[in-house]
């Protein structure tokens, strides 16, 4: 081995000569390597262990854009945000120490929810590793539960290499947030500077190869049911099968459904989208798991939010699993037969075994259950004329007057589930939340990131009173970089899903969970962002007409029902097929 | 239900891998009973051999999750009978139990072997089962055992030549 390499090595260093890489400091080398990437937005924020990469970053202002966040989790949610809506990595920056350990909750979030990020902290010098430096902390083995990948790099002629398979690691298969770690002597050194893009990695293979057989399985099962039935996943968006996914579903005239993370996958008018599945899904969807005789599950992980008790769980059905990532495969749900694969390439070749078929009646017992959750639930919740605004109200105006375009970012609790229910899709990747991890404070901060990535959107984020007081620092960063976000406060002075569960199932002790709160206008002017504050539902209409005829960033507070519920909801753990509409 | 099993994992030559892999079993509960790892037959190529009480249910899904690892090439889980292994125990006992002229016939017999004599203390090695290595410290104790250490478990999978090949072809291409 040794021997062979003696002639082409001779070469590569004739070449070398010839070919002058550039000598630079590992800072730069970031930062170059970044742009090579595509890499256009950062969201940041400086320290002493990250100097270096801030110093170079000065140089080349007019190719990436930094944005200074006010606190570390702003950045990585920005940076969800920005991947979520436009397809590509996010990027975020923090120093070592405290700084690191505030992207914990980022990282942990983007994990769950598949997020490609690349997020990139200093370190102290190489020499003081593991001596308790002044704002030292083991960030590699912090995150090393919650990242897709990480890598610590304590020499700068490493950089490009790490980057590069940051970026692929990121992106590839199953996406994921990835974590680089430089040591404050590496940014600093000098190295020639030469970027090669990853491409591969022997220990690893991002997209499966779909087998052929199994295809002929699961076309001959879905040929066969009376009561198919589509699962539709985050891996749909992931993967953008959209259209292929909605062709299977006329070719066979299969319902479909979507979990949280799959809304805007399917527009939500399409005559064959049935609604949201899980917990506060809709009514049809859930109870009908228990009819159907053939489930084809894309791109989701059947969560225990969707699936309510395993043990009954589609019970009656067979179970196709269409999955990238080979461990969710038989995970919560036994596969009848699995896929493994990229969502689009199976559903590709899915669509052309699969016969054209008819399932009038079957279709029909959804309508029949939407009927149902309608009149009692939903013509309510949607069109009420006395007592305190309602959420659904608002969220329904918001949906007609920006006509299922916007990006709807939402944050976690009563509204999150209110406005995933009650917004009406119309294009992909036009639903930003926190799914898997639930992490209020998400929002506000992803709403930035997300009218970074796609600035040509209305991005409209819908926000609880208790969450926007985690992250509502990041208004500083939406005024100093003047990002035009619609920030709609649905103000119930309760952290209200606890609430709910606290008198559902603890006997109304409201315990901990009343706000009170502040002028949130007042404090929205103190950023210089103008805003409004909406208690009567004669207001209403003509108050979300002025936000978004305002150019820039406004915030509108909408006081709601203190004590208004979500229904449907399955409590936790028990079948979802016992879905309570009151 | 609970048993025995043998886990084998190849893995790049990586830091922190071992801390990859094992946050895996702890945060499903499964305690680690032995871990052995080394370098294989492929040049930075590593085969950790993990021991664990668990049922097969669970660590499929374990495997599962350790293969999605970046730096993961292949885990798998394997039965008792799947497996040829072997683990390797040393026996210091005081110089002076040699005086007696059994324990000799009890090497023997035993198919172990003296590695050292001192003065103060002589070291039995003896490769076997977990069991066979146990039963032995009591055959031994009346002798004076002072100190007795054994390693994890090292094993052979009996089907594992289609990996063995793969690992090759590994190796081809990194080369090419
Ligand atoms: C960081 C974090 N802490 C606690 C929770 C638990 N939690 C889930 S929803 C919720 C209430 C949210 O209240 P609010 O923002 O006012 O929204 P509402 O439910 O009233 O719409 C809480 C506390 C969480 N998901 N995330």
């Amino acid at each position: 081995m040794q021997q062979k390499d003696v002639l082409p090595m001779k070469a590569e260093k004739a070449d070398k000569r010839l070919s002058a890489k550039p000598v630079i400091s590992g800072s730069e080398a970031v930062i170059r390597s970044l742009i090579a990437e595509g890499v256009d937005t950062i969201f940041g924020y400086p320290g002493g262990a990250i100097m270096p990469i801030y110093d170079a970053l000065y140089d080349f202002q007019d190719k990436v854009h930094h944005i200074l966040v006010r606190h570390e989790q702003g950045a990585t949610h920005a940076a969800q945000g920005y991947a979520r809506s436009s397809g590509k990595v996010g990027v975020a920056f923090a120093t070592s120490g405290p700084g690191a350990t505030n992207l914990v909750t980022g990282l942990a979030d983007a994990y769950m929810d598949s997020t490609p990020m690349v997020c990139i902290t200093g370190q102290v010098a190489a020499s003081l590793l593991g001596t308790d430096a002044f704002q030292e902390t083991d960030v590699i083995g912090i995150t090393m539960p919650i990242t897709k990948w990480n890598i610590q790099v304590t020499r700068q002629e490493d950089i490009p290499a790490a980057i590069a398979k940051a970026f692929y690691i990121a992106r590839s298969g199953r996406p994921g947030p990835v974590l680089v770690d430089i040591t404050k002597n590496a940014q600093v050194g000098e190295c020639e500077y030469e970027y090669v893009p990853c491409t591969h990695i022997r220990s690893y293979q991002p997209v499966p190869e779909l087998r052929q057989d199994a295809v002929k399985e699961a076309a001959a099962l879905i040929n066969a049911a009376k009561k198919p039935y589509l699962l539709v996943g985050h891996g749909v968006l992931l993967s953008g099968a959209e259209k292929e996914l909605i062709a299977l579903a006329e070719k066979a005239q299969i319902p479909m459904a979507s979990t949280l993370l799959g809304l805007s996958a399917v527009p939500v008018d399409h005559p064959l989208y049935v609604g949201l599945l899980g917990m506060h899904g809709n009514y049809a969807p859930n109870i009908l798991t228990g009819e159907c005789d053939t489930v084809i599950a894309v791109g989701m992980r059947f969560d225990d939010r969707v699936t309510g008790d395993v043990s009954t769980y589609v019970a009656n059905a067979k179970v196709i699993h269409i999955e990238i990532d080979a461990a969710e495969i038989n995970k919560i749900i036994k596969a009848d037969v699995a896929l493994h694969a990229d969502a689009k390439t199976a559903l590709q070749a899915l669509l052309k075994e699969v016969q054209p078929a008819r399932h009038e009646e079957w279709l029909a017992e959804f309508r029949a259950a939407d009927k149902k959750e309608y009149d009692k639930v939903q013509h309510n919740e949607l069109y009420p004329e006395t007592g305190e605004l309602k959420m659904a109200e608002v969220v329904r105006l918001i949906s007609e007057k920006t006509k299922g375009e916007a990006v709807l970012v939402t944050d976690v609790g009563q509204h999150q589930m209110i406005a995933s229910r009650y917004y009406r899709f119309k294009n992909p990747n036009t639903n930003i939340t926190s799914g898997g991890m639930g992490t209020m404070g998400f929002s506000l901060p992803a709403a930035m990131g997300a009218k970074m990535g796609t600035p040509e959107k209305e991005v409209v984020a819908v926000i609880g009173d208790g969450c926007f007081q985690m992250t509502l620092q990041e208004l500083g960063t939406i005024y100093q970089s003047k990002i035009g976000v619609k920030i709609v406060i649905l103000n119930n002075n309760f952290l209200g899903m606890v609430r709910q569960w606290q008198q559902l199932f603890f006997d109304k002790r409201y315990s901990s969970t009343e706000m009170v709160n502040p002028d949130f206008v007042q404090i929205a002017k103190g950023f210089f962002i103008p805003g409004k504050k909406v208690t009567a539902r004669e207001d209403i209409s003509a108050a979300i007409d002025e936000m978004l005829a305002t150019d820039g960033a406004y915030l509108l507070e909408v006081v709601v029902e203190k004590e208004d519920n979500v229904f449907p909801m399955i409590p936790a753990g028990t079948p979802v097929t016992t879905i309570r509409l009151e | 239900m609970q048993k025995e099993y043998t886990v084998t994992v190849y893995t790049e030559d990586r830091i922190g891998i071992t801390n990859r892999i094992t946050i895996i079993f702890t945060r499903r509960g499964i305690n680690i009973t032995s871990l052995t790892t080394a370098e294989t037959e492929i040049p930075g190529v590593y085969k950790f051999i993990i021991t664990v009480m668990s049922t097969r249910e669970k660590l499929d899904k374990v495997v599962g999750q350790i293969e999605r690892l970046i730096e993961i090439h292949r885990a798998f889980v394997h039965e008792e009978d799947e497996v040829v292994y072997q683990e390797l125990a040393l026996y210091k006992i005081s110089t002076k139990s040699l005086e007696s002229g059994d324990i000799e016939r009890l090497i023997r017999e035993n198919q172990a072997r003296i590695l050292t004599i001192t003065a103060d203390y002589f070291v039995i090695e003896k490769t076997g089962h977990q069991q066979e290595l146990t039963a032995f410290i009591k055959k031994l104790e009346p002798y004076g055992l002072i100190e007795y250490s054994k390693s994890g478990r090292v094993a052979i999978v009996k089907w594992s030549r289609r990996f063995h090949d793969h690992l090759k072809e590994l190796q081809a291409s990194s080369e090419a």
